[in-house]
């Protein structure tokens, strides 16, 4: 938005002939009104037919009892969400269930995945004997799919044939820990698991963000009397912040979406207690064939994650200003 | 770059709650009204002499049961010049999910494979065709087939799935483990008394002889074929409520819970630990699907035997399942195919020793009964266990409230509720939904 003001701007700047001003200028106001969406336009028509439209369509499914084979779809209104909420439905308890676990997963899991990848990348940032070794072992669990790294991990943490248990009990510690069947033991595992496996993707960003800093402001620093620490305060956060925010905001998201570990590694033992929203969702939609109660899902669902981005936004201005 | 890099890697974390939105989308466009009024093509699948028509069947046999499968439709190619059959597989799991989206999208199969407990749910939502012409054509009746196996097929009085096969639960013992605990290993226990008495023995060797895995497979058959031997049901005779927290239920959870107690099983035994432990010697006893036949028979460093489940409780039961064919109904009916799919089902049905191979007991009487199948030595050791085998119910709708009597179980065996607690809660979550359903189906 702000370069298109800004073309317009430096369009207005052109001298004005005196007496046609006025005239002039509601025509190429008119021009310019015109102009932003046409560059959009191939965007527009993707995001339209993939973005906006299935997400209607997802919100009117939702307002029916909606099943793919069944001819009679009936409209029941907020049926499907007065379920979601009222306590003697079928649905009640599996939902706020799924809604808890995730929540855990998110909160548990997000500062681990904003710090460590950090750290990471300070450490990487340096110049050592090997860095290039390193880099790529960070990031290397990260090229795995879930299944992959689900099923190695389920079989690491099991508790009476895994690596781990084995490994603990070989220097002393309790071999016996449930990692996958007991909460917060599953927690432990299903966090863990995951900073393994993704947090060399955002290592990488950050260090992307770190090189992009200019070197200038350190040796400024560094003349003034800053030691390590006010550097990385007043340099290094402050020239991170938009990468902190990007970072902030996609893991949050992506830990909300947690499906696959918790699928593979807990199958949401003990009982329903690992089982995610998304989880949920697939189950409710493609395994029971309930559309409409799913979709109702995801958009409940959608609406708190954009809760969240909100609050997450307001955050990082509010310290801007 | 970073951007893509990242759009496909958190695919399966970021992209499933879209993904699983735009998919229902999609197949939602499809519509359900596939009117499939094909029900009498063909002659029954005596023969077809039309043109030649490619068939496409989807099954899950994964395992080793896949390969075979495959060289009888290769057999069946070359035997029906006029039919060409072509086979997909998926996982089970995917495969159920997959199914209802490629049907109304017109890209699904013209032949299913499908477990009985499902038929009822994909006939209700009309995506399988009836086929009691076939069965006719067949000359099928009850007599041939275990009777619950026959009447599974049916959904409101028509026939929709022709039986292939059978699997039960059943019983394998590690004879290797048994001997070092001075068992005699060919005498595996076959009655509650025996059973506990040889985990005594081995507990006293030092090993956990039997290994409680609190997860569906194999823990929660396990508890369903107990259920059924102390002489409970999962469901009432409608399917109407829940019974699975009777006294009978809870005795038999608490049995099998108190493994764990007695310390013939360890705690918090994870997904296929119980399983592997078998093989690798570090428990002896484990009630696992026939399937698991041809997996061993690939691992010849293991001395095991198969036999029926023990009989723990007043009658002896045992959890079993049954794949059917099934002919799916399509957006636009070809009767040209239909009569072509009606007439590989009756050929493979006539053909079911040869799958009986792959590690399944044909559904077929006559054939269970034929010399050549005796031969089969493991998979005919679980044949008598069809006398008394407890199928699933054919009602629509039941995947959820099966996913919720397992999960009541994996509560018990995992201590976090008393098994009266824990069935107690099941059963009023599936009463709820068992209701939905109703209401859904119209049942």
């Amino acid at each position: 938005m702000a370069d298109v003001i800004e073309v317009g701007a430096a369009r207005g700047d052109a001298p004005p002939p005196a007496g046609g001003r006025l005239r002039r200028r509601g025509a190429t106001e008119r021009g310019h009104r015109a102009t932003p969406y046409l560059f959009l336009a191939p965007y527009l028509v993707l995001f339209g037919v993939f973005g906006l439209a299935p997400i209607l369509f997802g919100v009117w499914i939702s307002l029916h009892q909606w099943d793919l084979q069944l001819p009679n779809r009936p409209f029941i209104g907020l049926g499907n969400y007065r379920d979601l909420f009222s306590s003697d439905s079928a649905i009640y308890g599996d939902w706020w269930s799924s809604v808890r676990a995730t929540a855990i997963f998110t909160v548990l899991s997000v500062p681990l995945l904003v710090v460590v990848p950090l750290g990471l990348a300070l450490l990487l940032n340096r110049s050592f004997p090997g860095r290039t070794f390193f880099r790529a072992a960070f990031f290397a669990p990260y090229v795995l799919g879930v299944a992959v790294i689900g099923l190695l991990w389920r079989f690491l943490l099991d508790a009476n044939l895994g690596l781990v248990n084995r490994l603990l009990g070989a220097v002393g510690l309790p071999s016996d820990t449930p990692w996958v069947t007991d909460v917060p033991w599953a927690w432990v595992s299903l966090v863990g698991v995951t900073v393994w496996w993704t947090c060399g993707f955002n290592a990488v960003i950050y260090l992307a963000g770190l090189q992009d800093i200019p070197a200038e402001l350190y040796e400024a620093a560094r003349v003034d009397g800053a030691n390590g620490w006010d550097r990385f305060r007043h340099v290094t956060l402050p020239g991170l912040r938009p990468v902190l925010l990007f970072v902030l905001t996609t893991t949050i998201l992506a830990s909300a979406n947690v499906f696959g570990q918790a699928f593979l590694i807990t199958q949401g033992a003990p009982g329903e207690q690992t089982r995610t929203v998304v989880w949920r969702i697939v189950d409710e939609g493609l395994r029971d064939y309930d559309a409409g109660r799913a979709a109702a899902m995801s958009v409940l669902f959608a609406l708190m994650l954009a809760v969240v981005s909100i609050v997450n936004f307001r955050l990082f201005r509010y310290r801007e200003d | 770059m970073i951007t893509n890099e990242m759009s496909r890697r958190r695919l399966l974390g970021l992209g499933v709650g879209l993904g699983a939105a735009a998919t229902l989308t999609l197949a939602g466009c499809g519509g359900g009204s596939s009117t499939g009024g094909s029900t009498a093509a063909g002659n029954g699948g005596k023969d077809y002499t039309g043109p030649k028509v490619d068939l496409k069947l989807w099954n899950g046999f994964t395992g080793g049961d896949g390969d075979i499968f495959k060289k009888l439709v290769e057999q069946f190619n070359t035997e029906h010049q006029n039919i060409a059959v072509s086979v997909v597989t998926y996982e089970w799991q995917d495969y159920y999910s997959k199914l209802p989206g490629a049907v109304s999208s017109g890209n699904g199969p013209d032949i299913a494979v499908m477990h009985m407990d499902q038929l009822a749910t994909f006939a209700a939502r009309g995506v399988i065709t009836e086929l009691d012409d076939v069965a006719k054509t067949l000359e099928l009746s009850e007599g041939d087939f275990a009777p619950t196996v026959w009447k599974g097929g049916l959904y409101h009085d028509k026939r929709y799935g022709i039986p292939l096969d059978m699997h039960p639960l059943g019983f394998y013992y590690n004879k290797g483990v048994m001997q070092k605990a001075g068992l005699d290993p060919n005498k595996p226990p076959a009655t509650k008394d025996e059973y506990t008495a040889a985990l005594a023995e081995l507990k006293k060797s030092g090993v956990q002889g039997f290994w409680v895995s609190p997860f569906q497979f194999t823990g929660g058959m396990t508890f369903y074929s107990l259920l059924h031997q102390w002489g409970g049901t999962l469901f009432d005779g409608e399917v109407a409520k829940a019974t699975f927290n009777s006294d009978p239920a809870v005795e038999a959870c608490t049995w099998l819970v108190d493994m764990i107690k007695q310390g013939y099983s360890p705690a918090n035994v994870g997904q296929d630990a119980d399983y592997l432990a078998f093989k690798s010697g570090k428990n002896a006893f484990n009630f696992n699907g026939i399937w698991q036949i041809n997996d061993l028979k690939k691992t010849p460093t293991v001395q095991w035997g198969v036999a029926p489940l023990p009989q723990i409780g007043s009658q002896p039961a045992a959890w079993a399942n049954s794949h059917n064919f099934t002919i799916v109904k399509q957006r636009s009916a070809d009767n040209n195919k239909v009569a072509g799919a009606k007439v590989f089902i009756n050929w493979l049905s006539q053909h079911s020793l040869d799958w009986a191979k792959g590690g399944q007991v044909p559904a077929r009487k006559a054939v269970r009964e034929s010399a050549e199948f005796k031969g089969l030595t493991e998979v005919n050791a679980l044949a008598p266990e069809l006398e008394y085998a407890a199928f699933p119910p054919a009602t629509p709708g039941l995947g959820e409230v099966m996913t919720t009597f397992y999960n009541a179980f994996n509560e018990a065996a995992l201590g976090k509720k008393s098994p009266k607690q824990a069935l107690d809660d099941g059963v009023a979550k599936a009463n709820k939904q068992l209701e939905d359903n109703r209401k859904k189906y119209g049942s």
